[in-house]
């Protein structure tokens, strides 16, 4: 497999009153063609603001402040707006959280799926009718809703329908930020369910986000879980949910309930995340941390592999010092 | 066993739609019976659309019934409810960042609470159980978290003082509306084990209003699942979760995300289907459009509740079939 996306040392700050706060630090990743990975976290730990970053989105005051996004071998941010206008929709697309806000209120589904079509391709309407039932097709919504207006569908056929017009031109890249979180339980699978038959039946690659990994865990292939704006560890997905190494993966596979395994008592990672304007000396974690060592407050510690999966702890790898 | 603190009686809400060639009426709660014990935390479990948001509205008095009766408290409640009753049934809201005033300190948003419904307290003794109350849901140091702004509180920080506002008017039952929903996951649990911890050492009733039914089963001791307006199945929680009975709850149980475990359901088509929007409803069973099990009997009369076993009943043919 071939890789399409490099992500290298990505850093992105934002401009505060308190001064600059590092939303994203050293951030470095391979996606391959046809992968799905998944990037979960607390709100604020800047996964986010990541994907803004790899989708050239970021506006003040957030900027990309050093690192490279590797796109087929091009870096993204060194592109001017109009080579970037050129890749999106047809090499990346972004579907956001809320369609609800996404989509515009004042014009049909079939006419935001024919503007995406007229910006990018010299189509005539025919085509573009014919691909956008086509798509709408493939997320299981009827070719009659071309000509509904988004309040006329329910929240998971607004999101499904986000996820047609990001597949218009097939890209090789879909990056999706929280798109289930406004959802349902049933309406959630049924999404992620679709996501999954068309990677398969398509092969672009998925970057997901979200904050809530049980969502992703039977359907990405890796899993990167990110703390203070870095990854504190990235693997397999069943690799990392069945053994999670870092103490605030396993915070997390520990907060939330099952529904049907032993009920038992959970607690969940008491306090804050650091703040990111002043971020303490050493790990990031380790005022939360429940096997606090000397060394984390020391210096912080490095995303090293270790074994099937890379971790940023000293625990794991107790000569990780950076 | 303990004493009924809510006992509701064929509550209905409806609401007329549409414009001036198209009205309709959308019932969005019909012929729905429940109660609530002392001591409990029932949990009212279904997806957007079944009427869980409206029977809370409804209980707080921000609507009133078009039908049907609410015992609260051994007495029955009225078209508009005293200050008395809505301190004895307070709610918390699923929006943590729009229910509290943000010019206001965090103290004043509980001691507002206390002066309306405790107002035999002297202002030092009031001062006093703000703090303790501020404790008590785990917003530590108490003192020091009240003279804060509320922007200055994390999202779990607001829900905890939802739980303390709702403390401080000394309630017999707590309307919790998806208390957790807006807050990240690493944070729900310790906002539920608050809420545990409130029936376990407290004794505080609550009914919990969620779609979430793994956080339902960790803690509530009853559970009642509507769909589309109706009561389809309600019990225990182990019953439940281990024996469900209605097709519905199992669509539900086999839809919740559970890594733990290995992926269910997935047979059959991506397009599990969504809850219907009920105006001016015929007779029949709601879920029977999406129901495999559906047979004409389904499609045209009105499902009865069928005794699973003493504490869980169900309301579909196709368990009274088995039974």
């Amino acid at each position: 497999m071939s890789t399409i996306l490099q992500v290298r040392n990505l850093e992105v700050q934002y401009q505060t009153p308190a001064g600059p706060a590092q939303a994203v630090s050293g951030v470095s990743f391979d996606l391959a063609s046809g992968e799905f990975l998944a990037v979960v976290g607390e709100s604020g730990c800047g996964k986010s603001t990541m994907l803004f970053a790899i989708a050239q989105l970021l506006t003040y005051p957030a900027a990309q402040t050093g690192g490279q996004v590797l796109f087929d071998g091009v870096d993204l941010s060194s592109l001017d707006d109009e080579a970037l206008r050129l890749r999106r929709w047809r090499d990346i697309s972004v579907v956001m959280q809320s369609a609800m806000n996404a989509l515009n209120p004042t014009l049909t589904i079939g006419a935001q799926l024919a503007d995406t079509c007229r910006a990018h391709t010299d189509w005539d309407d025919k085509q573009i009718a014919e691909r956008s039932a086509e798509v709408l097709a493939m997320v299981s919504i009827d070719k009659v809703h071309l000509s509904s207006y988004p309040f006329q569908l329910s929240g998971g056929m607004r999101q499904r329908a986000m996820i047609a017009m990001a597949l218009l031109l097939e890209p090789k890249l879909i990056i999706m930020d929280e798109p289930t979180s406004a959802l349902d339980v049933v309406a959630q699978k049924s999404l992620m369910r679709q996501v999954e038959t068309l990677r398969q039946k398509l092969g672009f690659a998925v970057l997901f986000v979200t904050h809530d990994m049980s969502v992703v865990s039977h359907f990405s292939d890796r899993l990167a879980v990110m703390y203070a704006g870095e990854i504190v560890e990235i693997g397999a997905t069943r690799e990392v949910f069945d053994r999670p190494q870092h103490p605030y993966s396993v915070g997390l596979m520990e907060a939330f309930p099952s529904l049907l395994g032993a009920a038992k008592e959970l607690t969940g990672i008491p306090g804050n995340p650091p703040s990111l304007v002043n971020p303490p000396s050493g790990c990031l974690f380790a005022d939360r941390c429940p096997k606090v060592m000397d060394e984390c407050r020391k210096s912080a510690p490095e995303l090293l592999a270790n074994g099937p999966h890379s971790v940023r702890c000293y625990l794991v790898n107790p000569k990780a010092r950076g | 066993m303990s004493k009924t603190i809510l006992k509701v009686t064929n509550l209905t809400r409806t609401f007329r739609v549409g414009g001036f060639r198209s009205r309709g009426t959308l019932h969005a709660i019909d012929n729905v019976s429940f109660e609530v014990r002392a001591g409990q935390i029932v949990a009212l479990v279904g997806e957007s659309g079944s009427g869980k948001s409206t029977i809370a509205r409804v209980l707080a008095g921000l609507y009133p019934p078009t039908s049907g009766t609410i015992e609260f408290e051994g007495a029955t409640l009225g078209k508009r409810m005293s200050r008395q009753v809505r301190g004895r049934m307070p709610m918390v809201f699923q929006d943590p960042f729009g229910s509290i005033n943000p010019v206001l300190r965090v103290g004043h948003a509980l001691q507002r609470s206390l002066k309306l419904h405790r107002s035999e307290l002297s202002k030092t003794e009031r001062e006093q159980l703000a703090v303790e109350l501020a404790n008590s849901v785990g917003l530590v140091p108490g003192e020091e978290v009240l003279a804060r702004f509320p922007h200055e509180l994390s999202g779990g920080q607001r829900q905890r003082l939802g739980f303390a506002q709702a403390l401080a008017s000394n309630p017999a039952l707590i309307l919790a509306d998806e208390p957790v929903s807006m807050l990240d996951v690493s944070i729900r649990i310790g906002l539920l084990n608050v809420m545990r911890k409130l029936r376990d050492e407290d004794g505080a009733s609550l009914l919990y209003i969620t779609h979430d039914l793994a956080s339902a089963r960790y803690v509530a001791d009853r559970m009642i699942v509507l769909y589309a307006g109706r009561i389809v199945e309600e019990g225990t929680t182990e019953e439940v979760i281990a024996a469900p009975q209605h097709p519905y709850t199992k669509l539900l149980m086999s839809t919740a995300p559970d890594p733990r475990l290995p992926l269910g359901g997935s047979e059959g088509s991506d397009d599990l289907g969504e809850p219907p929007k009920v105006i001016d409803p015929v007779a029949g069973c709601r879920f029977a459009p999406r129901c495999e099990l559906a047979t004409d009997e389904c499609r045209t009369k009105d499902p009865v509740k069928v005794e699973v076993s003493m504490t869980h009943h169900a309301a579909c043919f196709a368990v009274k079939w088995q039974a």
